[in-house]
């Protein structure tokens, strides 16, 4: 910081007092923080199953694609998601085993240099952290499996496996949920369908600059 | 390039030109309309929106009140996790920050001839603080990357809407200004581009796509900013946010003083209200969230690589909301999270556009902040707090409980106080003058029934000048400020009260009761 900006700091922050104590201010000062908020959002279902439900509702809304699978069928799920797909960049800390691929070439995380290497890949395998059933939203940490940010960018097709633990029903239990991702410093991305903009005419249209196709893959842990 | 607000006209002036555009009329009717059904519905959805508003404005509150305790404890986060933060008291001190830093991250294209450049994720902020014009002037090209964003630069144009700035124009306009303008900042639009949205999207997707991969600076804005734990927040559609915000080596963010939220936990709240009363969705495309500079662990044998920018700055920008903040009564605009939600519901922006309001943020909360955040002593700021009819609309929107019919009273007030005050260049307007011989008149009976005789006499009059009309148009000298806004009905060729007196003659001429009783005060 210069000179010049450390006197607007201080200036900056004395207007703000000074603000702060004009007469008649009526929100009392405190440093008490609010506690976790937590207002009921949609009716949530109470089974888990039906929660699954609610998921696979609100990411089609999002016209992106679903596919319920059990953990033994997941290879298959992945092989058919990114079928015709030319090549695959896969994150280090994907589990390998499930990638038991004919098609696509594969390109892994760690032979990448920089991430703008990772243009003119097709398509992107990956985990994620949470995914929130009322509003069909995933939620990468970009930890093991999910990759640096732009992996799950670049690529045209976006192939995100979510564990059915890992649903949670609202936006503040996410939110929770997501305190040690936090708490670590990680960025997040959260997902909401794919890519899409609403600029011309409120037409929406998907596929702007992000992946045009995202395939959530669900793998129910409890079946 | 692109242009600027500086030196619009008062609102009344800027409203005539728009209400007379028929194309703008439809495209802002069409726009208002599907924003306002789409939001209505998933804010249906929510159970208890009411409480989740409330707790938005009272988190907002508390930041507020405590603001500076918060922004020492942002920066100290920021700083911890490897960003630099930078103050601005206004917006040229923050263009020389964010000019100076671009500048020297670029200083090796400009010494190999090629043009420096950064690319901008859309944000007020920057808009505000006119840094795409700072940056030009400094030999700087700043690519707008948000899809309406770049209808209006190409364009040469000026934003209309908070959420969806080409909202003016309709996809033939779009089209036509992408196969004009797209060759000269670039890869050029396809040459069979139709005005098909999807078309016109993938035209953007290609010829910014470039732009992402080759910049090594990024500007951008946050919607929110966690004291708690340094985390900066961009809420986005369209993925161009997410390249901005992970491709290049640098990032600057510009952030208003007024974006902290204070704890993890609270995002919650706002990330419920944003995408609804914004875009009408249940969640947005793309939200994210870093907190300074990211490496990630575990790809190779050795040391974690970086992901994402690792020269991360942030310059806090003051630019008049301590002035907004010291008005007791006005510090709740403060609360704002740029949803645009009233201007979609407000009849007066729905008729004139954003364009008419002079400023980055037009419709009900623009005509609150811009003479707020400017000061009140420019004709565009005095006149702003007019441009509503206090119908309350935009306050039954906001998200964040913002009593904007109650702050444009306020403010009116200060205008009114402003003409007033001993030492004010200001002789009192002839409005001022005139609601004073109203008051005369309205005083006594008497001098009542004779100016409203006066005034059937000028209709009967105007009657003969106007051929039935029906409407005065404009009216001569001071009164002229009045009916340049405003259709004047023609008065009337006869009171009640002589009608009354014609059409009962065995009653009293006179209808007044003696006493008050009973009837309406």
């Amino acid at each position: 910081m210069t000179a010049e900006e450390g006197s607007a700091r201080d200036e900056v922050l004395a207007r703000v007092r000074a603000a702060l104590a004009t007469p008649g201010t009526h929100h009392p000062r405190t440093d008490v923080p609010l506690t976790v908020a937590r207002p009921e959002g949609v009716p949530v279902p109470s089974a888990h199953a039906s929660l699954l439900d609610l998921l696979v509702d609100r990411v089609e809304d999002y016209r992106a694609r679903v596919v319920r699978c059990a953990p033994g069928g997941l290879a298959d799920a992945l092989r058919a998601a990114l079928e015709g797909a030319e090549s695959v960049v896969v994150p280090a800390g994907f589990d390998g085993d499930l990638l038991d691929l004919a098609g696509p070439r594969r390109v892994d995380e760690s032979s990448l240099g920089e991430v703008h290497d990772v243009e003119g890949i097709a398509a992107v395998v990956s985990t994620a952290t949470t995914a929130i059933a009322e509003t069909g939203t995933i939620v990468l940490d970009h930890g093991p499996g999910q990759g640096r940010r732009g992996l799950t960018l670049l690529p045209d097709l976006h192939v995100c496996v979510v564990r059915s633990d890992q649903v949670v029903a609202t936006v503040p239990e996410a939110v929770a949920a997501l305190r040690p991702s936090i708490d670590q410093r990680r960025p997040l991305t959260w997902v909401s369908g794919p890519s899409a903009t609403s600029d011309i005419e409120l037409d929406r249209v998907e596929g702007v600059h992000g992946p045009r196709t995202l395939c959530v893959l669900l793998v129910d842990v409890a079946s | 390039m692109s242009r600027t607000f500086v030196g619009m006209p008062a609102f009344p002036l800027a409203a005539r030109t728009a209400v007379a555009d028929a194309q703008l009329r439809r495209n802002l009717g069409h726009a208002t309309a599907t924003i306002r059904a789409k939001r209505a519905a998933v804010v249906s959805e929510v159970q208890d929106w009411e409480a989740l508003r409330a707790r938005g404005a009272e988190v907002k509150d508390r930041v507020l009140a405590n603001l500076d305790t918060y922004l020492l404890e942002l920066e100290q986060r920021l700083t911890e996790a490897g960003a630099t933060v930078h103050w601005a008291r206004d917006a040229d001190e923050a263009n020389a920050i964010v000019v100076t830093i671009a500048g020297e991250r670029t200083a090796a294209d400009r010494e190999a001839g090629r043009a420096p450049e950064v690319v901008k994720v859309k944000s007020m902020a920057t808009q505000e603080i006119g840094l795409n014009e700072a940056l030009e002037a400094a030999g700087i090209r700043a690519w707008e990357t948000d899809l309406a964003e770049l209808i209006v630069q190409l364009g040469d144009d000026l934003p209309s809407h908070i959420l969806v700035p080409a909202i003016h124009r309709n996809r033939a306009e779009v089209r036509d200004i992408f196969r004009r303008e797209m060759g000269r900042a670039g890869r050029p639009a396809p040459e069979d581009l139709t005005d098909e949205p999807a078309r016109l999207a993938e035209a953007a997707r290609l010829h910014l796509r470039e732009k992402f991969l080759r910049a090594k600076v990024a500007v951008s804005g946050a919607n929110f900013a966690v004291a708690e734990t340094g985390t900066l927040v961009v809420v986005e559609s369209e993925g161009n946010g997410r390249m901005c915000l992970t491709l290049p080596d640098t990032l600057i963010t510009v952030v208003g003083i007024e974006k902290l939220v204070p704890t993890w936990e609270d995002l919650a709240v706002f990330l419920q209200l944003l995408p609804r009363s914004s875009t009408g969705e249940r969640m947005n495309p793309y939200t994210s969230m870093w907190t300074g500079v990211h490496a990630r662990e575990g790809v190779g044998d050795g040391e974690p690589v970086g992901d994402g920018p690792q020269d991360v700055h942030v310059v806090l920008v003051d630019n008049g909301r301590t002035d907004v903040l010291a008005d007791v009564v006005g510090r709740q605009a403060l609360r704002c999270i740029r949803c645009s939600a009233c201007l979609n519901v407000c009849p007066v922006y729905e008729r004139v556009g954003g364009h008419a309001y002079g400023s980055v943020y037009p419709g009900p909360i623009g005509a609150v902040l811009g003479p707020m955040m400017r000061g009140r002593r420019g004709a565009l700021e005095q006149s702003l707090p007019y441009a509503s009819t206090l119908c309350g609309a935009c306050f039954d929107a906001c998200p964040v409980r913002i009593e904007i019919p109650e702050l444009l009273v306020h403010l009116r007030t200060q205008v009114v106080e402003h003409h007033r005050a001993p030492g004010s260049r200001g002789l009192p307007k002839p409005e001022a003058l005139a609601m004073r011989a109203g008051a005369w008149t309205f005083a006594d009976a008497g001098r009542y029934e004779k100016a409203q005789n006066a005034s059937t006499l000028a209709g009967r009059l105007g009657d003969r000048l106007l051929h039935g009309r029906g409407t005065v148009g404009r009216m001569p000298g001071p009164l002229s400020a009045w009916s340049d806004a405003r259709d004047a009905p023609v008065p009337p060729k006869q009171t009640f009260r002589q009608w009354w007196a014609r059409t009962h003659t065995d009653t009293p001429a006179d209808p007044r009761p003696d006493t008050h009783e009973g009837g309406v005060p």
